[in-house]
């Protein structure tokens, strides 16, 4: 298989991509224990359902959701120390990402025109219930070969075109959607493995 | 028989797409931030000449100290030295 060519952006992106080796509970440690190198994982690891949740979960604006974002990291920085279990990280950040929406939207600092009592202060369960599954495919994810992550992420995640997939991987854009299609077996495979299917699809989120 | 099939996989993926970088990397950063405004400001109240100096120019003590000037660290500087 091809190596990925290098964009500038993609030593980032696979050290993001395959930042799933340790343990959240290790993760966790080791910023405590005030390692720089396992809070910048940390973050990598868990900006994306941070940001999921203020934009798709709470709808929120570029600039509340990154008032949000930094206050969200901010905290969690400050109060590491208080995870009663390390375990627990990632539903501590999204109860955390949560209650830092809500108090946006009470605050009365949001940037929204729109009606207050027309927001989605309190999104839908199955929303976050949504993103938590996603979150899950993207562990997954992190476990299949590094072009199969970048293919399925470039395409699916950041909507990236054929060809600039292609360009970017140096593989023949026709081969693109096929290569979709095998990675995207290795997923289901490989996420079925590690989970237990829910009861129902997941929720949409609006 | 699986229970995900192409279709909810790609939607899941697609549900979690990248943050910003500028915000990923300004998250990242905090700890470098955090004690550089705590050296900044512990010097500032030792020093009324370099509080002076750096409230003169809160960007360049920051990048002095190797801390990247972002707005939010900026604010929080300020902050930091008026509640001295």
């Amino acid at each position: 298989m091809e190596a990925p060519r290098d964009d500038g952006q993609a030593a980032a992106r696979r050290a993001e991509l395959t930042a799933n080796d340790t343990t959240d509970a290790a993760l966790v440690a080791r910023c405590r224990a005030g390692d720089d190198d396992a809070w910048r994982e940390l973050v990598e690891r868990f900006s994306r359902y941070v940001f999921a949740i203020a934009v798709q979960g709470f709808r929120l604006g570029q600039q509340d959701a990154e008032d949000v974002f930094q206050d969200v990291f901010a905290r969690v920085y400050e109060r590491l120390g208080s995870l009663r279990d390390d375990d627990a990280v990632r539903p501590w950040i999204a109860q955390l990402t949560r209650r830092v929406c809500i108090d946006r939207f009470r605050s009365g600092s949001h940037e929204s025109d729109a009606d207050l009592d027309e927001l989605p202060e309190v999104p839908a369960e199955d929303a976050l219930t949504a993103l938590e599954d996603a979150f899950d495919v993207h562990e997954a994810m992190a476990e299949l070969p590094e072009n199969c992550q970048q293919i399925l992420d470039r395409f699916f995640a950041r909507d990236e075109s054929y060809r600039t997939i292609g360009d970017t991987l140096g593989l023949p854009a026709g081969t693109i959607a096929s290569r979709i299609s095998r990675c995207l077996d290795k997923l289901r495979d490989t996420f079925e493995g590690r989970n237990t299917p829910p009861a129902t699809s997941g929720g949409q989120v609006t | 028989m699986s229970n995900y099939d192409h279709e909810q996989l790609s939607r899941l993926i697609g549900l979690l797409p990248p943050a910003p970088e500028s915000w990923v990397q300004a998250a990242q950063e905090l700890p470098a931030a955090r004690r550089g405004l705590d050296q900044l400001v512990a010097r500032a109240e030792a020093d009324a000449a370099f509080r002076a100096q750096v409230l003169a120019d809160l960007e360049q003590a920051l990048q002095a100290e190797g801390v990247q000037p972002q707005p939010r660290v900026v604010e929080e500087l300020r902050r930091l030295l008026a509640d001295d």
